[in-house]
């Protein structure tokens, strides 16, 4: 279980979370939508571990231990994963260096052994060609001269990769055209179930169509406002989120 | 009339000078060079930081005694095993002494230049080097020894210079000083790979000034790469001083971890069109290590090409240098240069000194430069750390990533492996600490 209690978190004296209070079942995929500047990344950056932020309040548990203390590759190496809305391009290092790199980091912090190159080469093509990948952008530097829906698909690669119990997808849609849109949630659904928890941040509810979330929460001014069901997405396209901001 | 300023002489010039008295009758051949360059020592000292090619490596302050010359030992010095490569066929040389040419297939011809010397068929003052630069003078001052390679015209050749400055294992100096000189000169259309590497003690405070003069025929290619393993406490002074004629193609890497305090200069000259340079350098440092990459580019005839690229890793309370100068003599039209000298700070403390200039005489050239110094990009480290890799190692990633660029220019892909392999080392040991 992903808990986050009572969560307040400031970056430079200026206050993002008021007290956010979230759970994320085993299995369960949660949607949050907000309005722009309501927190929604802060959310996700906090989560994975960015050190630029200040709790002063509250507690995020992972199966019930505080991950507060922990650096962002404890974190990881834990089961937690955060699909970046803008994914780093990392010149010189070659994507199927850096796969390899954190795959072994984490079957070392997790006291497993390192995959045999044979077996990670195989799982690699296996799951990019899933996700319609050429190999050829495998040997090319990581994220570099990618567009949008290669950097989202590479995203969703390391996920599959990296095989986390909880994932964060932040603005997973922002710069998909549609066909780039279903790959991509394809490759999401198809990690769903397992015990797996999903939180999808987003924006719209398009994204929501492709991955029917198990709940909704809405998010306005740094805290939950209100909670649902997937109907509750259809409602906020229709209606807007002022009602919201302004209740908050 | 203007007073005449007279400076003190530190310690140690006054020890070259008492050295060269006692040492001259010995050295061989090059008397009238030797004898011009003390005399310019003689008269200016050695340089401080007053003297602007030396602002950030003062010579007279670093420099703090002038140890006695030693003869290598009987056995041979041996170039490390993470430094040879074994196709590359090797001369060796102990304290800047030839000691064994092994392999060295022919048309290659190999001599040791102290011989060439005495027999008065090669000099020390080879036409292109009108540097009176002071590091320079002191390997003419002082050196006995190095080697004279002639490469023929059309021939496809590898050679490794492995230099070792070290004392045989029973003596234990607590300093001494060596120098070299090695002359190539590589005949029209020839293509030569240059690997040289310098190992030396860890236990001495040992002086190194080695020399590599490359004279490029016509149409010769060739690729050089340096690489400066020297000891932690040493002085590491080196030059690299080339030619080319037309057509001549000049690739030269230096790849600089060793020595306490380490200055390497590349004093390149244009004599033919068409030329091109490529001109690249590596450096990791830390602890209180200090590397110098200062360099002279002079296009002095027309229709020359350069290329620049040198990447710092300084990490601790480490101190790069980069001094890049591109002349373009006033008749050297359709140059086209470009310089880029790129530092990595790792350490709060470590520092970079970038110095690029450009002294234009011509009017229809393409020149360009560009420094930069900086940590690493904390975004990108924290998206490499959200996905599992441990902070050291996703700065050792991208510490890779920031030098591997400049590897790329070595075509000899297991030399280029040995290079990788020496900055994970470099790596391993700032992960260990």
């Amino acid at each position: 279980m992903l808990e986050i209690k009572n969560l307040h978190v400031e970056i430079d004296d200026k206050k993002i979370l008021n007290g956010l209070t979230l759970t994320i079942h085993p299995g369960e995929v949660a949607a949050i939508m907000g309005p722009n500047g309501s927190g929604k990344s802060t959310l996700s950056y906090v989560i994975a571990g960015k050190e630029d932020y200040t709790v002063t309040e509250g507690d995020i548990l992972l199966n019930g231990n505080s991950i507060l203390e922990m650096e962002a590759n404890e974190r990881a190496a834990a089961g937690l994963f955060l699909a970046f809305q803008y994914p780093l391009e990392i010149p010189g290092v070659a994507t199927m260096t850096f796969l390899k790199a954190a795959m072994n980091a984490q079957a070392k912090a997790r006291g497993e052994a390192e995959l045999s190159p044979g077996d990670f080469m195989r799982k690699v093509r296996g799951a990019a060609e899933k996700l319609g990948i050429n190999p050829d952008m495998l040997k090319r530097p990581l994220n570099v001269g990618f567009s949008g829906g290669e950097k989202k698909r590479m995203e969703i690669l390391q996920m599959t990769l990296l095989d986390p119990a909880y994932c964060i997808l932040d603005e997973t849609d922002s710069g998909l055209d549609i066909d780039a849109l279903r790959i991509v949630a394809e490759g999401v659904n198809a990690l769903r179930g397992a015990g797996r928890g999903m939180l999808v941040i987003t924006h719209y509810q398009r994204l929501l169509d492709h991955i029917v979330p198990d709940k909704v929460h809405v998010m306005a001014k740094g805290r939950i406002v209100k909670s649902g069901g997937p109907e509750l997405a259809h409602e906020l396209e229709k209606d807007g989120y002022a009602n919201y901001v302004e209740a908050a | 009339m203007a007073p005449t300023v007279v400076q003190m002489r530190t310690p140690a010039e006054t020890a070259l000078i008492e050295r060269f008295e006692a040492e001259k009758a010995g050295l061989p051949g090059a008397a009238a060079e030797r004898a011009a360059a003390f005399e310019r020592l003689k008269a200016k000292g050695l340089p401080s930081k007053r003297v602007e090619a030396y602002h950030y490596t003062d010579l007279r302050a670093l420099m703090r005694q002038a140890p006695e010359a030693i003869l290598p030992p009987n056995t041979y010095l041996m170039p490390s095993d993470r430094i040879c490569i074994e196709a590359i066929p090797t001369i060796m040389f102990g304290n800047g002494k030839m000691q064994l040419a092994q392999d060295i297939a022919l048309p290659i011809s190999v001599r040791a230049i102290g011989d060439a010397l005495e027999s008065g068929s090669v000099t020390l003052n080879s036409a292109f080097v009108k540097l009176s630069d002071p590091v320079v003078d002191l390997n003419t001052i002082f050196c006995r020894d190095g080697a004279l390679l002639e490469v023929p015209g059309g021939s496809k050749l590898s050679v490794h210079l492995a230099f070792v400055d070290d004392l045989d294992e029973l003596d234990t100096k607590e300093t001494f000083s060596v120098s070299s000189r090695v002359i190539i000169n590589v005949g029209a259309g020839a293509e030569l790979l240059v690997y040289e590497s310098h190992e030396g003690s860890q236990r001495s405070r040992y002086q190194s000034n080695h020399v590599v003069e490359l004279i490029l025929g016509e149409g010769a290619k060739v690729e050089h790469i340096r690489v400066n393993t020297a000891g932690n406490e040493a002085l590491v002074l080196s030059t690299l001083a080339a030619s080319l004629a037309a057509e001549a193609e000049l690739m030269s890497l230096n790849f600089s971890m060793g020595g306490a305090v380490a200055r390497h200069q590349s004093f390149i000259t244009y004599a033919g069109e068409n030329a091109k340079l490529d001109l690249r350098g590596a450096t990791m440092i830390r602890g209180r290590q200090h590397c110098d990459n200062t360099l002279v580019v002079d296009h002095a005839v027309p229709h020359g090409t350069s290329r620049e690229l040198f990447r710092t890793v300084a990490d601790d309370e480490a101190h790069g240098v980069f001094q890049g100068k591109i002349i373009v003599r006033p008749h050297a039209q359709k140059t086209d240069g470009q310089m880029a000298s790129n530092a990595l700070l790792l350490g709060d403390e470590a520092a970079m000194s970038n110095k690029p200039e450009l002294e234009i005489f011509a009017d229809d050239v393409v020149c360009a430069h560009g420094a930069t110094c900086g940590a690493l990009e904390e975004s990108q480290l924290f998206y490499l750390m959200a996905r599992g890799l441990p902070r050291v190692e996703a700065e050792a990633l991208l510490v890779e990533a920031f030098l591997g660029e400049v590897l790329e220019a070595v075509s000899d892909e297991t030399l280029r492996d040995s290079l990788a392999m020496l900055i994970s080392e470099w790596l391993a040991a700032r992960q260990a600490a």
